[in-house]
């Protein structure tokens, strides 16, 4: 049975009809272990009919341990993971199930790394430019 | 974004106790929303140490 009921499906179709250009979802689970994690195969699961949805969008599905180095070239270091990678590689990530809210954060997200821009405002721009180092935020949330 | 209740050891870690928290280079905490100029003013903290 689809996660995505015809109702959803119809308005991903719709929000993702913003893309501005290609993005990649590329998945972390552990699907060569006959024990993929609950959310693992939920996550993974989500992830294949998001991206039957737009032709923009394509998925790339890694086991974290086999794949131990590409894991590594996206600094991911849990699962399941989604790493939403466009032009370039943003930096974007999201642990765990994107449910309920989150799933609209997914959206968001999929179609600002596909515009390859930020939206954010110039100052906050000016302010981030002079940070001289990478910054690693997380931000926790709970599903509803 | 990090699903809290699949990995509560690192809700414990960064002591999520309410939601949406924001950990900045794992010394800089945010409780709730984080509008654009106040997460700017945080991130410009890790300038400071």
């Amino acid at each position: 049975m689809p996660l995505l009921n015809d109702k959803i499906q119809k308005e991903v179709r719709k929000a993702l009809q913003n893309m501005a250009g290609p993005v990649k979802l590329v998945m972390f689970t552990q699907s060569s272990n006959a024990l993929e994690c609950e959310m693992c195969a939920e996550t993974r699961a989500l992830v294949e009919e998001v991206a039957a949805l737009s032709d923009q969008l394509s998925v790339e599905v890694h086991d974290f341990l086999d794949d131990k180095a590409v894991a590594e070239q996206y600094q991911v270091d849990k699962i399941p993971a989604i790493a939403i990678v466009g032009a370039k590689d943003y930096g974007v990530r999201f642990y765990g199930i994107p449910s309920g809210y989150e799933f609209s954060s997914l959206m968001d997200d999929i179609v600002t790394v596909s515009k390859g821009e930020s939206g954010l405002s110039a100052a906050t721009k000016a302010a981030v430019a002079k940070l001289a180092q990478p910054v690693h935020i997380q931000v926790y949330v709970t599903p509803t | 974004m990090v699903e809290a209740t699949e990995f509560p050891h690192l809700a414990n870690k960064y002591e999520v106790y309410g939601v949406p928290r924001t950990v900045i280079n794992e010394t800089i905490h945010v409780e709730g929303a984080a509008p654009e100029p106040m997460l700017v003013n945080e991130l410009m903290k890790v300038l400071d140490v």
